[in-house]
């Protein structure tokens, strides 16, 4: 067999650390966003970003996935310096990855079905039948109807755009997906569809998941981790209960708002998701307090 | 890992398919499809059985394709049904999962080939062309319509004139473009100088460089180039300017707080520009006056007072008019096409692009078919 580049990267069993981030800085002139941040993040968890606006929430996004250059510090992804390796190296991480960005990003001159469709052609010497296969079940996979795929992008609505960009981001099976504020702009139904598609696609097909989010019902839906930005470092991170206990003054002010209590009320008493979960309906679980 | 592969035993049933190896996208799955597809091809109507026992890994790609092989035929497929795991064996939980998902998932693709005759498919294209360019003009020429009926309202109330937009658009697309203009004109005067050197010296008759310069550059060249140059530049940022706002909701954002597009985006851009075209034009003409008569000077001795005697005997007013009077009605075209372009943008920023190109290449179609309307309707009156 031809040994492909991407194969000589490890993979973390569950549980291992996946993205490991140490010593970041990063800024734009003479403006500082993150100073001196760790991070780890292990394989098959889902975890959430959050912080006031400004934090750096969507840098530390791009920091990872090598769009943004940092000052100093290191950033591993499967257990390699990705800072400090050759374009082609980069490139073989890149394949892995996979990222939604806020609005899609998705290309306007192309259908969904061709998006989800280029980095197939992009990576792979793929039939064009086959790569029509593979798309349209990503796309329905995300929750698109199957008639989106000869759609094109500015036909879609902002929800619609946001599974379409999913669909794109899942073509090559990604072990780690990076969301860019997933549920911004989706109605709550919409947006707790979305949170209970990635707990489902994280699932079934055992994703790492980066969230940036401000929605407070998608970290308690979907995060299995929380990570909380505030002055230029990782203020708390853990799980939802553990972060609300911090005594921080961003994050007290975050749970205990009127939007914060009501979004944790409501998941003290509804069923959540962060067990079993391959059952896509039917998941019950009681929560312990 | 290993490369994805597969084993086929016939069984007393039917088949049996056991997958060998890495069933993911990375691991040559791809050049398994069509061996794949045509076992599938080979069992339809049979039993099958998918043995998982040795499969490494397994991603969506792969249970997409084991789902499709297992359900490739209708009586496969319907013994199924919502049963995900029909005819598979030693599946794990994560498995599971993924063959869920693929069965849930899985749709009907055929790849489209265009068939059909070439020469109908280029008729077709001709008569969509056709249509295409006869709607786009009568869209135009209601836009015209629009557009008057909107000049008529401002000036009967001139309260609704925005001056201070309309001052800024003079100064974009003229002030601005000054240094551009006249470089070009001043260059063009001194080349159609230089060709008539060459060619009236054959004659012995250099100093009718003097007429050629004259006539040439005062009724046509002055305000074709200009309204050529300037279409290229403002006619092409009106549409994008106004596409971009169109693409960003700012212009139902201002139908929405009552603010007519119309007044405030259409109107001053069209007023600013009748204004300033004619200006430039009138610089553009002396800048090519003067590169022909500095390339006349120097390289066919005409001595500038010569020059300016004899074009003050010979060039009448007329010339000079004619050029002037053709500045704002391409001044008007130009304006009217580039706004009506940014008006069509819709959707994507690909559209913004194509409307950006549609609009230069409208303008200056637009230019010069008024140019030709101008010198057919100037030799009829003789002038």
């Amino acid at each position: 067999m031809s040994r492909k580049p991407q194969r000589t990267l490890k993979t973390p069993k569950p549980g291992e650390p996946i993205i490991e981030i140490e010593g970041l800085k990063t800024g734009f002139g003479s403006q500082v966003i993150h100073d001196d941040l760790d991070l780890t993040i292990n394989k098959g968890e889902i975890i959430g970003i959050v912080g006031g606006s400004g934090t750096g929430k969507s840098v530390l996004l791009k920091a990872i996935i090598g769009l943004v250059k940092p000052r100093a510090g290191e950033i591993r992804i499967f257990g390699e310096n990705v800072l400090t390796m050759s374009e082609k190296e980069h490139r073989a991480i890149d394949r892995r990855l996979g990222v939604l960005f806020q609005d899609g990003a998705l290309f306007s001159a192309m259908t969904v079905a061709q998006n989800v469709m280029a980095p197939m052609r992009e990576h792979l010497d793929i039939s064009t039948r086959l790569a029509t296969e593979i798309a349209s079940m990503k796309i329905t996979l995300s929750g698109l109807p199957f008639s989106a795929a000869t759609k094109y992008p500015s036909e879609l609505s902002g929800g619609m755009r946001k599974r379409a960009g999913l669909a794109r981001a899942l073509a090559l099976d990604p072990d780690i997906v990076f969301l860019d504020e997933p549920t911004a702009g989706l109605d709550p139904i919409g947006a707790a569809q979305f949170d209970d598609l990635i707990v489902n696609l994280k699932d079934s097909l055992g994703l790492t998941v980066f969230m940036v989010t401000h929605d407070l019902d998608s970290l308690h839906r979907a995060c299995d981790r929380i990570a909380v930005l505030a002055e230029k470092k990782v203020r708390a991170v853990g799980p939802l209960d553990e972060v609300r206990q911090t005594d921080h003054p961003w994050i007290r002010e975050y749970f205990s708002g009127p939007r914060g209590r009501a979004a944790l009320a409501s998941a003290d008493m509804a069923p959540s998701v962060q067990e079993d979960g391959h059952d896509g309906g039917g998941r019950q679980k009681q929560k312990v307090e | 890992m290993s490369v994805a592969g597969f084993d086929l035993h016939e069984t007393q049933k039917g088949w049996c398919l056991h997958t060998t190896g890495s069933w993911s996208l990375g691991d040559g799955l791809v050049d398994l499809d069509n061996k794949l597809r045509q076992f599938a091809d080979r069992t339809k109507g049979k039993e099958l059985v998918i043995d998982l026992s040795e499969i490494e890994s397994l991603d969506t790609a792969g249970a997409l394709m084991l789902q499709r092989t297992m359900r490739s035929c209708p009586e496969r497929d319907e013994q199924a049904g919502e049963n995900a795991l029909y005819g598979f064996e030693q599946v794990s939980g994560g498995q599971r999962n993924l063959l869920e998902a693929a069965s849930n998932n899985l749709q009907p693709c055929e790849v489209e080939h265009h068939r059909g005759s070439a020469f109908i498919a280029v008729l077709e294209r001709v008569g969509r062309g056709t249509e295409d360019a006869l709607h786009e003009f009568l869209r135009l020429v209601s836009y015209l319509g629009e557009v008057l009926v909107g000049l008529w309202t401002v000036f009967s109330h001139p309260k609704r004139l925005r001056v201070p937009p309309i001052v800024h658009h003079m100064e974009e697309s003229g002030l601005n473009a000054t240094l551009i203009v006249g470089m070009m004109s001043f260059l063009i005067g001194a080349v159609i100088a230089f060709m008539g050197a060459t060619v009236l010296a054959q004659f012995g008759a250099e100093i009718f460089v003097v007429e050629l310069i004259g006539i040439t550059v005062l009724r046509e060249f002055g305000v074709l180039l200009t309204a050529i140059l300037i279409a290229g530049r403002s006619g092409s940022a009106f549409t994008a300017s106004i596409g971009s706002m169109k693409l960003r909701e700012e212009i139902d954002a201002m139908e929405a707080m009552g603010i007519d597009p119309m007044d405030a985006l259409v109107l001053p851009r069209l007023i600013a520009m009748v204004f300033v075209l004619p200006a430039l034009t009138f610089m553009a003409t002396m800048m090519g006056l003067i590169g022909g008569g500095l390339v006349a000077w120097l390289s066919m001795d005409i001595t500038p007072a010569l020059f300016l005697t004899r074009m003050q005997d010979i060039i009448v007013v007329s010339n000079f008019l004619v050029g002037m009077v053709k500045a704002p009605f391409f001044a008007f075209a130009i304006s009217i096409i580039g706004c009506y372009q940014g008006m069509r943008v819709e959707g994507s920023a690909e559209a913004l692009g194509r409307h950006t190109t549609i609009s230069v290449v409208q303008s200056l179609f637009a230019v010069i078919l008024l140019d030709a309307m101008f010198a057919v309707f100037f030799m009829e009156l003789n002038i």
